[in-house]
């Protein structure tokens, strides 16, 4: 039923997908912001003195046992994935932890598979359709469950459950008893980094936000994501703001120019980035220029001017959507 | 020839100062450092920020470069804010960078860290450190350190925790800061977020 209405909520959130103006990853802002509010209160008021209270009361040999339990029960559906992904090997290997743990490890309560080698791995359906291409489309905050993006939201609500063999108990009192100690013991495990963020962030939502953006596009590229497309970066205003940043550490600019001239030797049998390859392929033929003439001021070195917003790029080009046919 | 070993590689020992370490060799060490003072210090353990601050100042912070690290945060707003703004901007977030680490190392329980082998050029100046922070019970953690090289040794001007850069997280919420409030704005927030933490933080340990 709730799951239903959440569905329902972000095919909503779909169609609506009221412009706010600001950040193009999250045109929902305005609702989004309202929803974390509400996460925020219903945490502050029942979740988060439920999993204090639980971590004070269970010793932390219990506490781990019973995260390494519903850990356990995950790595099937977390090897699933990986074969979905193409990643035969690492899913055999997940196969493995949950045999290894569910026999040796007393039914998942202690994890002798990671000790025995076996890496503990991290997927969901969102991250398999994110690997096969699909972009995540707009933010999107949901109720209770937290941030989410169109895609992996609706991910979660129509597929991953499936693989969550919590849902397959049948005594429906015991399953909901289980799942609802996996929230309170996942929010335990969590009371440290909610604190965290709390304190670096400027703008909570915000922060949230932009770390959960960064974090599935890590995961979905399991720790390994090509470089973002990033104006700050590729441009060469964004290079010229680097040199600043640089002289402001008291190098000297002639030790620039040399150090822009050793990567670009080196940079032959390099695996480079394509932003910085971009980058340093503009650098490259003032500095070299300015070398051979022997004279830096009379070379002509094209700019761009720093403001990135006056660029005649279309705004849509960075935006989430880019990739996606979800577009409403 | 056992003994002329030795004395060669004393001499090697002697010579590698801080400044001329591989930029993973110093973040094995820093690391190493850092977890043995917390091993062994009753106070850290049981959490009390001053001595941390102090560690961390003294072992961790010559090894940051926040004038770089602030300039990746604004970003694109970076040359519009003037020499002293710059400056502003750069304590400023540092202070908020410091007491975020701080506190993050407050919650050390036991992890080990495992920093892998350097994948660079040998001419490279500007390298990515990774490491891996393993806790029973839970998928390791990594923590990356990009990491530039100056005439003072190698320097961090990024650490990434779990693929979340701790530095570019903030870049949507300063450009914001600056679209509605400019320059002045960001730094003013900023102080009064410092602000509120310094609050905080000597009303409660007690």
């Amino acid at each position: 039923m709730l799951r239903r209405f959440l569905g329902l909520l972000l095919l909503t959130a779909l169609v609506g997908c009221a412009t706010t103006g600001g950040n193009p990853h999250d045109p929902l802002e305005g609702y989004n912001r309202a929803m974390f509010g509400f996460n925020e209160g219903v945490d502050k008021a029942i979740i988060k003195p439920v999993a204090s209270g639980y971590k004070t009361v269970m010793p932390e040999f219990a506490r781990t046992g019973v995260t390494n339990f519903f850990s356990n029960l995950r790595d099937v559906w977390i090897g699933v994935n990986n074969i979905l992904q193409g990643k035969v090997g690492a899913g055999a290997s997940d196969f493995g932890r949950f045999g290894i743990n569910t026999t040796i490890g007393l039914l998942g309560l202690f994890d002798i598979a990671s000790n025995a080698g076996f890496e503990k791995h991290n997927e969901d359906f969102g991250q398999t359709l994110g690997r096969w291409g699909v972009g995540s489309g707009a933010y999107v905050v949901l109720p209770i469950l937290g941030p989410s993006s169109v895609r992996d939201g609706l991910s979660l609500l129509a597929v991953d459950w499936r693989g969550d063999p919590l849902w397959y108990v049948g005594n429906i009192p015991t399953r909901n008893e289980l799942v609802g100690v996996r929230l309170v013991d996942g929010r335990a495990n969590l009371l440290d980094v909610g604190r965290l963020a709390e304190e670096a962030a400027l703008d909570h939502y915000a922060y949230i936000r932009d770390a959960y953006l960064q974090r599935r596009r890590n995961l979905i590229y399991d720790g390994n994501p090509p470089p973002e497309p990033d104006p700050d970066k590729t441009s060469e205003s964004g290079h010229s703001k680097d040199a600043a940043a640089r002289a402001g550490t008291e190098l000297p600019p002639a030790r620039i120019t040399t150090q822009w001239g050793e990567r670009i030797i080196t940079a032959v049998d390099e695996e480079l980035t394509p932003a910085r390859e971009f980058s340093e392929a503009k650098s490259q033929p003032a500095s070299a220029r300015q070398e051979a003439a022997g004279a830096p001021g009379s070379v002509y070195e094209p700019r761009i001017p720093y403001n990135n917003d006056a660029l005649p790029v279309a705004p849509g080009v960075r935006t989430g959507f880019a990739q996606t046919n979800l577009r409403p | 020839m056992k003994s002329l070993f030795a004395l060669c590689f004393s001499f090697f020992a002697v010579a590698v100062a801080a400044q001329d370490l591989a930029p993973d060799a110093l973040v094995k060490k820093i690391s190493d450092e850092v977890i043995g003072i917390i091993k062994q210090d009753q106070d850290i353990r049981a959490g009390n920020q001053k001595k941390i601050n102090e560690m961390v100042d003294a072992k961790v912070l010559p090894h940051f470069n926040f004038s770089r690290m602030t300039a990746l945060a604004v970003a694109r707003n970076w040359p519009k804010a003037s020499a002293e703004q710059q400056k502003a901007l750069t304590s400023e977030f540092r202070t908020l960078l410091v007491r975020t680490y701080s506190s993050a190392l407050s919650t050390y329980k036991n992890q080990a860290i495992e920093v892998k082998p350097l994948r660079a050029a040998a001419g490279d100046t500007d390298v990515t450190v990774r490491t891996q922070v393993k806790q029973p019970g839970a998928e390791a953690v990594s923590i990356d350190y990009s990491m530039e090289k100056t005439p003072s040794g190698w320097k961090v001007y990024d650490v990434v925790v779990g693929g979340v850069s701790l530095v570019t997280n903030y870049r949507e919420t300063f450009n914001a800061e600056i679209r509605d409030g400019g320059v002045d704005g960001l730094i003013k927030s900023l102080v009064s977020k410092n602000h509120s933490l310094d609050t905080q933080a000597s009303s409660k340990p007690k």
